[in-house]
């Protein structure tokens, strides 16, 4: 299946990544042929099966409802590029 | 077409936090007010390489909850992921239900003009609250606190079947009231930890096809709700009464103007990518676990309301107060247990009590006196012991100290003289010093009355039984 | 004889009786990986001082008499997808660089429980996409035993590592075939264990339902000890399973007498190197001569497991790494104008190509409209192929299969070539899909000396028999004795092309 340039434009938007006018030539080029090779599945009758998300036989695993001790905030804040105070810092949010 | 030709057509989406010690995927506190990001741990923080944990508890509530709401409790539910970007959502993504949520299919009964109405509860569903942007006025930065990122919430998605504001005002009230007896949730809208979003719709009456809706946000109180419908109501037949189109979109209650307004930055194209969460294996709930949280169901506030009007024979005023709140219903019964007057228990509950527990701002758990004494200070009041006002004054100190209400009675000297002897003696004292008072009493100027009875009480230090009082003042004035 | 050509077992077994300690060893690894690095480039870092300290530890534990466990002393090394707790790690990526993780995996605190000296982050292809290490965001690791050719991937360095004796074992994950296919491609023994047996927490995350993180070493024996010290429930894995790990060691010199060993006809097709089809053909036969039952066997649905694989994967992956925002930890666009632009330009420039690909592939996979048609679609063919293995697994003990279809290519040959990359890991995937633990066991060498690797397929949990087959195959040759040349490079450096463009 052809995907167009204003596709990958879209998957790009909502991807968040800025691809480069190149990067949009190639990828629309190379995501066509993945996409061309994934179509065979199309050929499988899969009506009445099952899904798999999991491929885990584990049960749902609780935990008990008990606080653990978090963070001291220096550590939680040590790798991030921008801070003010104990908060996080990201360029102004306009709503 | 003028307003009363439209039918509304609205339904609820509620966020309710979830009363649980722990966040609903690690085990950081979900305590509120905490400097920012204190609260945080790698897994609420989405670091690399971490994963999901299910909270016990929230699956416990959620159910509770269901039931409560005569749900279909799901035996197995499954966890998605919702994507999106923003900066509160540290993974990238939610963790929540979408196609398979625990809960399904139940009902909410509320009260209106006309009766009583069944609201239909279309779904319920656990997921995580996102962390808090906060504008720093200084900086031209914005700042993330992930404090609150990873809190259970639980979301209530009504059918729309509510008609009109104060229908909306109702569920929500009713729900909130369900939640907190449930102990699921303290029905806090102001700091949040109760929130709706309201989808608003209107058609023409008599029309069965629903309109374009809209979904209003930021509407932290039930005024808000109410006028925040109102308004949207309006806007939308002024749209389609100038041949315009209604656009679906989300909309935001703005307090200061009182107006809803688009967001416009939330209506490019939104699309979640939901899809199963593959570190969180489907949920299953045991069928035995259900029969317990069934039984372990504690008397909604409808049923006891029926309740306390039949079994106390109080009227449905008193028992809607009585039944708001489950402490105070179980105070209640607990004082009913040792006084068989329910009415006049009611009287003092909805008088005096509630006043103290007002004005001293004291939860009911931090009461410092028992159901029993409460009784005991009621019959004593009932035998003459105490005058009725006296006994207030009685309350209020067992209010404040725990007190026997007998001691309290006796240190203060706030015993009623019942003896009729010693009224007699002051009886006749008054009467002796004002003997042309006496006389017009006598010649049928019968409202002097009032002034021998002050007299007497005054003499007595307000301690003598007024019935006896008034008894022995009529024979002595020979009527 | 070098202390760094023992196994771990051997080593083990000196350090016991006292005759060299753990820091000797350590020092051996640390001088060895400053001679021949520079050529192999396994490493991303080396943590020389903490890797010393848990030496010294050690060795202080065995004077005392107290060893933590039977590996105790016994320097690894770990994939830099492994998060340890102040010690950098990258995943192989730009956008991490210069994190440096508050925890640590699991997998490492077991490590560490169990006295092993860290040695080391080794090189990956970024976030475990890739099939050839190429896709790493810093260099390419180089194969041993052709330093013109890739390790495989994307636990190349890894692979390279233990190959080139560098260090005595490593942890590597496996989410299509990234544990065993560097293996085939290096002459080691890889083991990517059953869905659930090893914990994932803080493992950095490729495709959550397909990762799994497993022991890559020189011996069969060697995997079967490291696996038995990270093969435990985790309370903090939803995904582990509540499964009592065997004692991997016990029945490893069992034999294959009497096992009835499939052989699946859809492993065997057109495509397949002749000298590789040769090298597992004739390990069949030598299975059957050491007393096993040879069963053609068929796992009809073999041929969709690679576009399975590549809708799952990359849709899986889209969200894992939407975390990586530039806002909490990581690189950031700091020249970024307002948040939108803080998103995309931190993402286009943290990540490489191949993530790039496959994040577009998974985002646009799971996008409105496309859902049901792609995600949804592979995840009932997953069912299937998932039921193939069942069926199969009601006539055979194990599968066997070659590992990859080809010895190690040249670097630079397939980079500019997603979909013919793409099916170097048409061997291994379909077991990743089905959640089975699979090993790869050096079986032989082609003519110009490149190792081919043997994949025996197993039922879950079934680690143990896996162990024991392969072991029986091992007993028989001397391949983990032959040390790589260490050469092809830089003679051939020339013909390289860059991995990034």
């Amino acid at each position: 299946m052809a995907l167009t340039l204003e596709q990958v434009r879209h998957v790009a938007t909502l991807a968040r990544l800025a691809l480069t006018p190149e990067e949009e030539q190639r990828f629309t080029t190379q995501l066509s042929a993945v996409l061309d090779a994934v179509a065979q599945l199309q050929a499988l009758d899969v009506e009445a099966v099952e899904p798999t998300s999991h491929a885990t036989l584990a049960d749902s695993l609780l935990r008990e409802d008990a606080t653990r001790p978090s963070l001291p905030p220096e550590k939680s804040l040590a790798n991030a590029p921008a801070k003010s105070g104990t908060s996080f810092a990201v360029p102004k949010i306009i709503e | 077409m003028p307003v009363s030709d439209f039918q509304p057509v609205i339904g609820l989406e509620v966020h309710a936090q979830l009363l649980t010690q722990s966040k609903i995927f690690c085990g950081c506190s979900t305590a509120f007010g905490a400097e920012p990001n204190r609260n945080t741990c790698p897994v609420c923080l989405g670091m690399p390489g971490v994963l999901p944990v299910l909270n016990q508890r929230v699956v416990e509530f959620a159910v509770r909850t269901g039931l409560a709401l005569e749900c279909t409790v799901k035996k197995t539910s499954v966890w998605s992921r919702k994507n999106y970007f923003y900066p509160d959502l540290p993974k990238g993504y939610q963790i929540t239900q979408y196609d398979q949520p625990i809960c399904e299919h139940g009902r909410l009964v509320i009260d209106t003009p006309q009766g009583e109405k069944v609201i239909r509860v279309r779904r319920i569903h656990m997921e995580e609250d996102a962390g808090k942007n906060v504008h720093d006025t200084s900086g031209g930065q914005s700042l993330v606190d992930l404090n609150r990122a990873g809190v259970p919430l639980l979301e209530i998605v009504s059918e729309p079947d509510l008609r009109d504001a104060d229908e909306a005002v109702e569920y929500l009230k009713t729900l909130r009231d369900v939640l907190v007896y449930l102990g699921v949730n303290d029905g806090n809208l102001e700091e949040g930890s109760f929130r709706c979003d309201a989808n608003v719709s209107v058609m023409p009456k008599g029309s069965s096809t629903y309109g374009q809706r809209c979904e209003l946000k930021n509407l932290n109180s039930f005024r808000f709700l109410k006028q925040a419908i109102e308004y949207e109501i309006s806007r939308q037949v002024d749209v389609i009464e100038s041949g315009g189109k209604v656009d679906q979109e989300t909309r935001l209650w703005d307090v200061n103007k009182g107006v809803t307004r688009s967001m416009r930055s939330k209506e490019e194209a939104h699309d979640y990518r939901y899809f199963p969460e593959p570190d969180l294996p489907p949920l299953h709930v045991s069928d035995a676990a259900i029969d317990a949280a069934a039984k372990a169901l504690p008397e909604l506030p409808r049923a006891k309301l029926t309740r306390f009007t039949s079994q106390y024979g109080l009227p449905a005023y008193d028992a809607r107060i009585l039944t708001a709140e489950r402490p105070l219903a179980d105070f209640f019964e607990a004082c009913a247990a040792h006084y068989a007057d329910a009415k006049k228990l009611s009287n003092w509950f909805l008088g005096e009590l509630m006043r103290l527990l007002k004005e001293e701002g004291t939860p009911l758990s931090a009461l410092r006196f028992t159901p029993a004494q409460l009784a005991e200070l009621l019959g004593a009041v009932d035998k003459g012991t105490v005058s009725a006002n006296a006994g207030k004054d009685v309350l209020g100190e067992m209010f404040r100290t725990g007190k026997a209400p007998a001691d309290i009675i006796a240190e203060k000297g706030l015993a009623q003289v019942s003896d009729t002897g010693a009224i007699e003696a002051v009886v006749d004292d008054i009467l002796a010093k004002n003997a042309g008072e006496v006389e017009k009493y006598r010649a049928g100027k019968k409202q002097v009355f009032g002034f021998f009875v002050g007299q007497v009480m005054r003499a007595m230090k307000g301690k003598g039984n007024p019935a006896l009082v008034n008894e022995l003042l009529k024979k002595k004035l020979g009527d | 004889m070098q202390l760094t050509d023992l196994t771990m077992l051997e080593l083990a077994a000196k350090l016991a009786a006292g005759a060299v300690s753990s820091e000797e060893a350590t020092r051996a690894c640390l001088e060895r990986i400053r001679q021949v690095d520079p050529k192999v480039r396994a490493f991303l870092r080396v943590d020389e001082e903490g890797a010393l300290a848990a030496a010294r530890a050690s060795d202080a534990r065995r004077k005392a008499g107290s060893p933590a466990s039977a590996l105790d002393g016994v320097p690894v090394g770990l994939k830099d997808i492994f998060l340890t707790e102040g010690v950098e790690t990258t995943a192989g990526s730009r956008i991490l660089e210069g994190f440096v993780p508050p925890y640590d995996a699991t997998v490492v605190r077991l490590l560490k429980e169990a006295g092993l000296p860290l040695v080391g982050k080794l090189n990956m292809d970024e976030f475990a996409m890739g099939s050839s290490n190429e896709s790493s965001a810093y260099f390419p690791s180089h194969n041993p035993w052709d330093l013109a050719r890739t390790p495989g991937g994307s636990s190349g360095g890894s692979a390279a590592a233990v190959a080139a004796r560098e260090v005595f074992g490593a942890l590597g994950t496996d989410t299509g075939g990234s544990i065993r296919q560097p293996a085939a491609l290096t002459n080691t023994v890889g083991l990517k264990p059953t869905y659930g047996r090893v914990s994932r927490f803080g493992v950095i995350a490729f495709a959550s339902s397909l990762d799994q993180p497993g022991p890559m070493t020189r011996t069969v024996a060697d995997a079967a000890a490291l696996l038995q010290l990270i093969a435990r429930h985790d309370p903090q894995d939803a995904t582990s399973a509540a499964v009592e790990a065997p004692d991997y060691s016990a029945d490893l010199e069992g034999g294959v007498r009497g096992l009835r060993l499939g052989v699946p006809r859809e492993y065997f097709t057109e495509g397949m190197d002749p000298e590789v089809e040769a090298s597992v053909r004739e390990a069949l036969r030598e299975y059957e001569r050491l007393g096993a039952t040879l069963v053609d066997v068929s796992l009809p649905h073999t041929k969709y497991a690679l576009a399975t694989y590549y809708l799952i994967a990359p849709a899986e992956a889209s969200s894992n790494l939407a975390r990586y925002d530039g806002i909490r930890y990581g690189q950031r666009a700091k020249d970024a104008r307002g948040l939108k632009e803080l998103y995309a330009l931190t993402r286009e420039r943290g990540f490489g190509p191949e993530v790039k690909r496959r994040i577009m592939l998974g985002t646009y996979a799971l996008s409105a409209g496309y859902y049901d048609a792609y995600y949804l679609r592979a995840q009932k063919v997953r069912t299937l192929i998932r039921e193939d293995f069942t069926k199969a697994f009601q006539q055979v003990d194990a599968v066997l299969s070659p590992t990859s279809p080809v010895p190690a290519f040249k670097l630079g040959e397939k980079v500019d070539d997603p979909l013919s990359m793409y099916l170097m890991d048409v061997f291994t995937l379909p077991c990743n899909l089905a959640g089975l633990p699979g090993l790869s066991v050096p079986c032989g060498f082609t003519k110009a000396g490149l190792p081919v690797g043997l994949q025996i397929l197993g039922r879950p949990f079934d680690e143990a028999r896996l162990l024991r087959i392969a072991r029986a195959y091992e007993r028989e040759h001397d391949f983990f004795l032959r040390p790589a040349p260490l050469q092809g490079w830089p003679e051939r450096q020339a013909s390289v092309t860059p991995p990034c463009p």
